[in-house]
């Protein structure tokens, strides 16, 4: 385990989460949010490009961004189950993004003092995507949370749906040599930020639900294999295509 | 969803020292939503420092009926127009 497969690991938490979001281009339930969502996405996918080429310059066997994120298949992939979990409505959207960016957003703030300078430059750029992150999310959350009948129901859901793959966030992947925050230490940054947007949602974070795991060693869900194929298959059927 | 959404007008600075510019308008459920979507929907190829928003509803219009009364008297006051002063050369641009 080296640092290039750390990199990698955020590379395709961003990536894959990037996807994720954009799959909402065209479908949001109002045109504001229809042009914030692949705003989010953008933001991720930028992050995702740096750190590739990154990965693939500190593994230094030729890898670029596009090789990285075209041409390696769903096993090789090591992004935390969370980012791939599929869409649902847009409750369980924004509350995935709410976890994500929680966890990402005192990541980068101490990422922000990395040694390693690539590293320190994503972070400064990041940590404030991810405080609006935590924002746009946070809100809708809250007022999902704390709206209709419907959609407190559906916002409850969502947290039964995400809230077993919240645990991965904090478990060590690669070893990065220190050069990359510990996980497991932003927990209780985390554990605020969640608390208080739950607090005035008046959600609950649930007790007893099992943690799933694995996405670090490419053990992933269904729709992981669906989402590649479909973000793949063009530079796969074309290798070498630009603009 | 867009009936129960008011409507708000939104207002960016592109810079400091300039005023804020009405640049069109947005939906969303209250202030706090409104300065988001504005943001998300207005500044996306950097083109502001500052936003404001106020709902529509807000907002007191003249009435097209009065156009004539309002504006016209001042068609022939053309002196009003800083046109007909010279300014010096040591001043510069103005």
């Amino acid at each position: 385990m080296a640092l290039w497969e750390a990199v990698l690991e955020l590379a395709d938490d961003h990536l894959v989460l990037g996807h994720r979001v954009s799959e909402w281009c065209g479908h949001a339930p109002m045109l504001e949010e229809d042009l914030a969502m692949p705003n989010m996405a953008l933001d991720l996918i930028g992050t995702a490009r740096t750190l590739y080429d990154h990965a693939g310059a500190l593994e230094g066997a030729g890898r670029d961004e596009n090789r990285l994120a075209y041409f390696r298949d769903e096993r090789a992939y090591v992004n935390c189950l969370l980012v791939e979990r599929p869409n649902g409505d847009f409750a369980q959207t924004m509350l995935r993004q709410l976890y994500f960016a929680a966890f990402m957003e005192p990541y980068w703030r101490q990422a922000l003092h990395s040694s390693d300078a690539v590293i320190a430059g994503v972070a400064g750029k990041a940590v404030k995507e991810m405080a609006y992150h935590i924002r746009h999310a946070g809100e809708w959350v809250i007022r999902l949370g704390d709206g209709t009948e419907e959609s407190a129901r559906r916002m409850q859901s969502a947290v039964r749906a995400l809230h077993g793959y919240t645990g991965e966030l904090f478990e060590a992947g690669a070893d990065a040599g220190g050069v990359l925050p510990d996980r497991a230490a932003l927990r209780g940054d985390w554990d605020r930020v969640i608390g208080e947007v739950f607090a005035e949602a008046g959600l609950r974070q649930p007790d007893g639900v099992p943690m799933q795991s694995g996405g670090r060693r490419g053990l992933h869900g269904e729709g992981l294999g669906h989402l590649l194929a479909e973000m793949q298959s063009l530079a796969r059927a074309h290798p070498g295509a630009v603009w | 969803m867009v009936s129960e959404t008011p409507l708000w007008e939104v207002f960016i600075r592109p810079r400091n020292g300039l005023a804020h510019k009405h640049v069109g308008s947005i939906h969303a459920a209250d202030e706090v939503m409104a300065v988001q979507a504005a943001r998300d929907v207005y500044t996306r190829r950097g083109e502001g420092t500052s936003i404001w928003v106020v709902r529509s509803a807000d907002i007191v219009a003249s009435d097209p009926a009065q156009a004539g009364e309002n504006f016209e008297p001042t068609a022939d006051k053309i002196y009003r127009h800083p046109t007909f002063y010279e300014i010096p050369e040591d001043v510069g641009h103005m």
